[in-house]
Formats: C-alpha cells, structure tokens, sequence
C-alpha cells in the first residue's frame, strides 16, 4: 500500500515539475522584458518558441507516447494556421478581439484534427511505417494546395478557385482572402507570448494528464507490444486515432498561435515543409523519445541558438551541429542518463537556467 | 455444456498443416494440459484460441458462443485471456501499470474526466489500484509495484504475465509455458499459484507445458499433440502411459 501511494506521488511530481518549470520559465522571461533586459529581436522570437515548443509536446504524443513516426506535422500546423486566419480575416470586422481570437484558435485546432482524423482512418489500421509516409505525403500536398487556393469574399459570399483570382469574378466591393501563393496577408496580429505560454502551458497539461490515466496507459501499451494490448482487449485502432487526432489538434493550435503573429502567411517550404516537420522531430528525438518535458526544453534550446550564434555569421550552422551531436551523446549515453536520472531534481533546475542565461546572454 | 468446445480445427500454412483436426472439450473448472514434442503445433492452438490466426476449418465455441475467427480483442472481450510463451509484457512501464492495462475494460473513465481531472477520475484510478494490488498480491508481486516491468526477473516477469490475464477477468485462461526458464523453487511457487487462482477464483485453466513435473502435479487431463494432430487424450495418469505418447517424446525404441 505505501508503495502504491510514493507511486502515484511520484508521477504526479514529475508533472508537477514541468508545469512549475514551465510557468517559472514564464516569470522570468516577464521579469526580464519588464526589467528592459530582452531586445526587440530576442521579444519577437518568444511567440514562434511558444508555438515550436507546442509542436514538440504535439509531436511526441504520436513519436514517443503512441510509437508512431509522423514526418508530416507541418502539415497539421499548416492546416491550423491558415484555417485560424481564414476565420479572423473573415470576422475581423464583426467580432470582439478576444472571442475571435479564441475562436480562431479553436478553429485551428479542429480543422487540423479533422484532417488528422482523415489520415488516420485508413492508416492507423495498418501495422508498419505507413503513417510515416502518408503523413510525408500530406504535409507536401497540403502545402501545395495551399498555394493554388484562392478565396475571396463580396457582398454575394465567398468565392473558391484552383486556377487564378481573375476567376473568381469578384464583384467591385470584393475583397481577397487567400491569394494562392500570395497567401493570406493583414491577418490580426492576436499572438503575443502570454497567449502563446497558455497554449503551450495547456497543451502540456492536457498530453501529462493523458498519460497518466487509463487511456494514456493503453496507448503506450500499443506502443510496447501490440500483440499483448490486443490480447487484453485493448482496442488499438480506436486508441490510436485518438492519440494521432488529438496530436494534430494541438498542431492546429499552435498554427493558429503561429499565423495570428505574422502580417503575411505564405505556405513556403521553409514554414510548413519537410524541413520542418524534420526540425520538429528533431525537438522531440533530443529531448528523449517520449519525455514532454525534454521535447519542451530541446525546442527551446534549438530555437534560441541560431539566434543567439548569430554573431558567428557563417560558422554558426555548423556550431549548430555540433551542440546537436553534443546533446544527443549527453542525452542517450546510458551513464549520462544514468548521472540525470540520478539528479532528476536538480536537472530541472540546471536546464532551466542553461535556457535562461542563454536568452539573457543574446 | 463445455466451457470450450473445439470441432474439427485445423489451419493451413501454405503446404503445411499446422493444426490438423483438432478436437477439444474443457469443462468449466477444468486444469487441462496440451504437452507435445517441439513444433507440434501447441502455440499455434493457442494463437487460433485468441483470434491471433484465423482457422482454415473448424468452429470454436466459448460457452456455446461461436467465436471462430474473431478478432483478438473481442475474444479477451468474450472470455478468453493468455500469456505468451516469449514473454510479452509492457516493458517500459510499471509491474503496477501492467495489471492496470489488463483492468482495462473492468473499469470505465472518459478520456475528458482523465484530462481535466475530475472527481470520476480519482474514483476510477484508486478502485484500478485497488484491484491490481488484490491481483499482484496473489503472486506475490505487490512488493514491486513500481519496478519498470523489464526490470523483474524472469519467473516474476511470468507471474506478472498471468497477472495481468487475470485482470481482464476472463472465463478461460491460457498459459502457454508458464515455466519454461524458471528453476524447480520457482516452478513449485508456480503450482501453488495456479491452484489457488483455479480454487479462489474460480477459473479453468488451459496450458502447455514441457516441464512433466509441473503437468503431472497439477493437470487433470491431458491432450498431446504431434505433428498438429492428436496423439491421445484423457485423464493424466492414463495419458502418461501411453507408449504412443512415450515414443513422440523420447524416439522409437
């Protein structure tokens, strides 16, 4: 019985710690930039950090908790971004700030799950690295599409083409919203870094608690024997789906973070391609395969060294890869695991003010 | 009328025939052993029992329910649960989280009152507790409650695989070589254990085994398998005799 209790404490605790760290991490970037320590440059970078951060915990629900290799999460922020903005530039002029923009969020969230969903229904039945390839496939397609769309909207409603913007036929009062590859430009510029910490701060609770209960449980049972989930009556399609929907959910949120704090939102390669699905999995690899709280801190740190190696000019993305490989000896090598898992208290703390000083120091 | 019944099964592999007509009656309270040489198609029955393998011929019936051909998930739903003969635990997580994986479909909670934390969660959790220590005592495994699963030794890591049967709360449990590796302390730990779940909690207990000490002290009845067909089958003693049974094992002459 005193076993169960340090059990459940002791998970609870780790939580507890990520959420602490999360919310501490806030506090002193707000102190700082209160305090007039933190650069114009340096402040517009907190917002993207909140929303790549949000694609690691989104990420490692399907890598690390549900076992399944997606190279397509882009996509799913992609489809998030440009829903959320399709919805404010729609109701810009008809709706509170605050209530569109939480919409707008919401919006993201579920057209990026729906999309999710889609994938899932065929390729989360299969065995094998199919969602790998499909989810590669659809974040290159969708981004394509992105740029052959075009809306517009008129006193009659809205229009649709693949082919041009003369095709729509607008009439005079008409006004663009997706100009195909031009995008969507003069989205409301909602984000700011307290909404994109509560994302963030969110998304994390809501993938911990997932965890730890009986559904979270049955998810990582599939991904540690799926013969013996099925043996015990676990149905692993249905969990599967959800872990996977959910995941793109949280993707769509964080698009829509993303879009609401650009003025012009192209679907480029550089934003929503490969690159950066890749880039994601990189977060979610070197912050060790199925650890929220490593997935949060490895995109935070990845994000800020480009930034903060600036100064080095050509050398810095070679310096890149060297603290990439560095990372990846210090977080795999079973006796330096062996060393933080020793120190796990302290390692909170000690990661904590590596990234801190790091934002101080740029 | 018989807790399993099994008519005429056979299955097919391309050229091979794995299973060939193969007849089985297990009463309700029954411990009935399936023994054989290597290769005779042992697991193979098994993996046809749980829906692993979908049979070329033949009907199995749970309860007078037909459940041929059905799904893994929906015969552990109507009854049956099993461990595997190459360990097939949740190795990254807790002994404690393992039998909770198998209480799976005892308890109900919905992935919103997880999420948010509502009181139905808790509820559900400390019943899930609750009951998973009931079933780790019973092996002896509540003492390791939070070690990761890959971590016990190999006779506890077997003990937590029927644990875990357990906990689906089924009709018919099937062990597939409970003691395959465990040293003679360990296998007479194991007897004890099978004879309580079969007295306690009422079960009927279908398995294979090689180690004769073990089939011979605990098993009522036996079948033996060769070459996917039946050898024999009847009450142990009788079956242990059998010079049919004696030269599948050891060899002509």
């Amino acid at each position: 019985m005193k076993n169960r209790m340090t059990s459940m404490t002791k998970a609870s605790k780790d939580n507890l710690g990520t959420i602490l760290m999360l919310v501490a991490a806030f506090v002193i970037v707000e102190i700082l930039r209160a305090a007039g320590l933190v650069n114009a440059h340096m402040d517009g970078m907190l917002v993207p950090i909140c929303v790549y951060a949000t694609m690691a915990v989104s990420l490692n629900l399907v890598v690390g908790i549900l076992g399944e290799l997606s190279l397509g999460h882009a996509g799913f922020m992609c489809v998030g971004a440009f829903a959320s903005a399709f919805f404010s530039k729609c109701f810009e002029n008809s709706m509170g700030v605050f209530p569109r923009f939480l919409l707008a969020i919401l919006i993201g969230g579920i057209v990026a799950g729906i999309f999710g969903f889609l994938i899932g229904i065929p390729v989360l039945r299969l065995n094998g690295d199919y969602l790998a390839i499909v989810t590669l496939a659809f974040g290159e397609i969708i981004k394509n599409l992105v740029n052959v769309l075009y809306v517009g909207r008129d006193s009659a409603g809205l229009h649709f083409s693949i082919k041009d913007q003369a095709s729509l036929g607008l009439m005079e009062d008409g006004e663009m919203i997706i100009a195909g590859p031009q995008g969507i430009t003069g989205t409301p510029f909602n984000s700011n870094f307290v909404v994109g910490f509560l994302i963030l701060l969110i998304s994390t609770i809501v993938v911990l608690n997932l965890i730890n209960s009986r559904e979270g449980r049955a998810i990582m049972a599939i991904r540690d024997n799926r013969i013996a989930a099925g043996s015990v009556g676990i149905p692993i399609t249905r969990y599967k789906m959800f872990a996977f929907t959910l995941s793109a959910v949280i993707a769509g949120c964080a698009g829509a973070l993303y879009s609401h704090n650009l003025s012009s939102l192209i679907a480029t390669p550089a934003r929503f391609g490969y690159n950066m699905s890749i880039l994601f999995l990189v977060f979610v690899v070197l912050g060790g395969i199925g650890s929220t709280r490593g997935s949060i801190i490895a995109a935070v740190i990845l994000t800020l060294i480009p930034e903060v190696l600036r100064f080095m000019a050509d050398y810095r993305m070679l310096i890149y890869a060297i603290i990439l490989i560095v990372m990846m000896i210090v977080n795999w090598n079973p006796k330096s695991r062996a060393f933080i898992q020793a120190h796990s208290v302290g390692k909170i703390f000690g990661k904590k003010k590596t990234a801190k000083s790091g934002k101080e120091g740029a | 009328m018989a807790l399993l019944e099994i008519n005429q099964l056979s299955i097919q592999f391309g050229g091979l025939r794995a299973v060939d007509d193969f007849n089985l009656t297990v009463e309700k309270g029954d411990l009935y052993g399936l023994i054989g040489p290597n290769g005779a198609g042992k697991t193979t029955v098994f993996n046809l029992l749980t829906g692993e393998y979908k049979p070329t011929e033949g009907v199995i019936r749970l309860d007078g329910k037909d459940i041929t051909g059905r799904p893994a998930i929906e015969i552990n739903r109507e009854g049956i649960a099993r461990t595997f003969q190459n360990i097939r635990l949740f190795r990254q997580q807790s002994v404690l989280d393992n039998v909770k994986i198998g209480l799976h479909n005892q308890y109900v909670c919905s992935p919103a009152a997880a999420i948010f934390r509502l009181p139905s969660y808790y509820a559900v959790e400390k019943q899930m507790n609750e009951k998973a220590m009931e079933l780790l005592s019973v092996f002896d495994l509540e003492g390791e409650a939070d070690t990761i699963s890959a971590n016990l030794p190999y006779g506890k890591q077997r003990k937590l695989e029927i644990a875990r049967a357990m906990a689906t709360n089924p009709k018919l449990l099937l062990l597939d070589e409970p003691a395959a590796g465990m040293n003679p302390n360990e296998t007479e730990e194991l007897m004890a254990d099978i004879r309580y779940i079969r007295e306690n909690f009422d079960m009927t207990i279908l398995l294979i085994e090689h180690d004769m000490r073990l089939v011979a002290g605990i098993c009522e009845k036996l079948t033996v398998l060769n070459f996917g067909r039946i050898l024999t089958q009847g009450e142990t003693k009788e079956v242990l005799k059998d010079p049919e049974v004696i030269k599948a094992y050891l060899g002509d002459d």
